[in-house]
């Protein structure tokens, strides 16, 4: 008689294989989680180091006193709007640009300021923010390769037989839109 | 495109595979050379033991062997804050699951390699001289073909590699010598055995002494083919082919002879601190036998890549630059080259970048500094005060520069 346990086997590798890719859907939507969230950190990085520039420069920048005020309004504004819970809507895209567009105007006019250039304590701080201004790019950036290999691997065959809980991720593009509004930075 | 370099791990496997072929027949070579074909099964058993302890007393000697080795001083945040921003920057933008450690060690010449068999447990180490010598960008490029070895786990697979060629190495000297000073038991046992035995014998010698060479050879082209594929993933993590390519010239315009010159840590470093003379011969720097591929060559793959950034755009520089390809299936992975695209179209990978630089730029021009773009070769080309008006000609392709 055939045995039985022919079939048996054929359905245990195939409910294997099913768990195998499965579990490697659920890695990569964690993996754009995870670029999200860090998103995230380097954003509160950039709101945390913004009062220490402000303090730091104050004393100097005895004629931007406008602009501190505004870099100060910018980064409440941009902190509220990710407390909001409304992250990677237009809002925080938009507070985040503004936020940053400032922040090079601060150190352009930074260049009238001798004394203030040769502090240490802003040379610091200065890597310290264009070192944040990177992450934020980078995390964006790695962000949406997890975004991308997440939707590859959802939509390739075999897996999208059963990727029907995995919904599609859109690629972060928000700085596209933010750039538009920008003041341009000229010198 | 994780996945082309995983397929490209498989190859890899292949190689080690390989290797451990070599390393059996030269064990059976080695016990057919004493105890005749009854030998030969004991021989494979003894080559296979030796290879298990060098791999784990490498293994358990850890990750920080190649440290130790070096001397290098673990660094925090607020001992390079440059360095180690840098090194983090690179980890966000690889996704690595933690910060690899950071240390730096103490030598004028210029280099760097990182370690640890996995992600978690990686450390990137880069020496004074590296320091001294490049600006941001350039640190940046480093930074990130050594994160690119961790990230395409490398190490692991060098390691293995390496101590199978270690293996090889002393049983082929082992066999050698035993030819050398005792061509007694090969006469006896071929005695012993007749005809078959004196092919066996011949074969044997063939394999002692060819294989190490084989061995070394398949090492050297798996470490040249990783190297390439670093500096792919570091161009993708900094989106800023430029930066790599503009450290490796001048690391490698460099002739301050490094002190750790041992073969079995060069594939570790980003540019092979083996022989920095011949290496600094650029042009032919490269061989059959050299560890990395040659500077030039990989600055040239670096400056094809024609505004792009991605692996995609990396293999095809490479296949452009050499006429070869670097890796065999490449699928058309629709998902990659649309992501490419809307990147680019986006523009919100690269605006901040470029808004950064040229923030930095601008800060530069206030500070007296000269920045003049070549015509001819793309280059910006940035003269600090005491050379700005009198430097005329681009320093890369001696074109006349404009402005």
């Amino acid at each position: 008689m055939p045995p039985l346990w022919i079939p048996l086997l054929l359905l245990a590798a195939l409910v294997v294989w099913g768990i195998l890719i499965y579990n490697g859907l659920v890695g990569s939507r964690n993996e754009v989680k995870n670029g999200w969230s860090q998103i995230d950190v380097q954003l509160k990085r950039r709101h945390d180091l913004i009062p220490n520039l402000v303090e730091a420069v104050r004393g100097y920048m005895t004629h931007e006193a406008g602009l501190l005020k505004e870099v100060t309004e910018a980064r409440a504004r941009a902190t509220q709007a990710a407390s909001g819970g409304m992250v990677g809507a237009s809002a925080v895209g938009a507070a985040e640009g503004l936020l940053g567009g400032l922040l090079s105007k601060v150190f352009v006019a930074a260049e009238a300021y001798p004394d203030l250039k040769a502090s240490t304590n802003f040379l610091a701080l200065q890597e310290e923010l264009s070192s944040t201004e990177n992450r934020i790019a980078f995390a964006r950036q790695a962000y949406n390769d997890a975004v991308g290999s997440y939707n590859t691997r959802r939509e390739s065959f075999p897996n999208n037989l059963i990727a029907g809980g995995f919904g599609k991720v859109d690629f972060l593009t928000i700085e596209k839109a933010v750039e538009r509004e920008l003041p341009k930075v000229e010198v | 495109m994780w996945e082309q370099i995983r397929s490209n791990r498989i190859r890899s496997a292949f190689v080690v595979t390989g290797m451990a072929l070599l390393l059996g027949a030269v064990g059976a070579s080695l016990g057919a050379m004493f105890g005749g074909v009854g030998g030969m099964a004991i021989g494979v058993g003894v080559a296979l033991v030796l290879w298990l302890i060098l791999w784990t007393t490498t293994v358990a000697n850890g990750d920080d062997v190649f440290l130790r080795m070096s001397k290098a001083q673990q660094i925090e945040s607020k001992d390079h804050p440059v360095l180690w921003n840098v090194v983090e920057e690179m980890s966000i933008a690889a996704a690595l699951p933690k910060m690899p450690r950071v240390y730096v060690v103490e030598d004028p010449a210029p280099n760097a390699f990182a370690t640890g068999r996995n992600p978690d447990k990686a450390a990137v180490a880069v020496t004074t001289g590296l320091l001294g010598m490049l600006d941001r960008d350039e640190l940046q490029g480093v930074v990130a073909h050594e994160i690119g070895h961790i990230k395409n786990r490398d190490v692991a697979l060098i390691v293995t590699a390496g101590v199978m060629v270690g293996a090889v190495a002393l049983l082929g000297d082992v066999g050698r010598r035993a030819l050398f000073y005792g061509g007694m038991s090969r006469s006896r046992s071929s005695n012993r055995n007749g005809g078959g035995g004196a092919i066996i014998a011949v074969v044997s010698i063939l394999v002692l002494i060819l294989a190490p060479i084989f061995a070394q050879l398949m090492y050297f082209a798996l470490s040249r083919r990783r190297e390439f594929l670093a500096d792919a993933s570091g161009a993708r993590f900094s989106r800023y082919p430029e930066g790599l390519a503009r450290a490796l010239e001048k690391i490698s315009g460099q002739r301050v002879p490094q002190r750790d010159q041992s073969r079995v840590t060069a594939p570790m470093y980003i540019v092979s601190p083996v022989h920095p003379g011949a290496m600094a011969a650029r042009g032919q720097g490269s061989s059959m036998f050299s560890t990395h591929p040659s500077v030039e060559q990989r600055v040239r793959v670096l400056r094809s890549m024609a505004g792009g950034a991605g692996v995609a755009d990396y293999l095809r520089a490479y296949s452009q630059v050499t006429g070869r390809q670097l890796l065999h299936s490449v699928p058309e992975d629709a998902g990659l080259a649309a992501r490419a695209a809307a990147v680019g179209a986006a523009g919100f990978v690269d605006a901040p970048r470029a808004r950064a630089r040229a923030a930095s730029d601008a800060l530069l021009t206030s500070g007296g500094w000269q920045i003049l773009d070549c015509g001819n070769c793309g280059a910006r080309v940035k003269l600090p005060p005491p050379l700005a008006g009198v430097v005329r000609r681009c320093p890369r392709c001696e074109a006349p520069l404009g402005g």
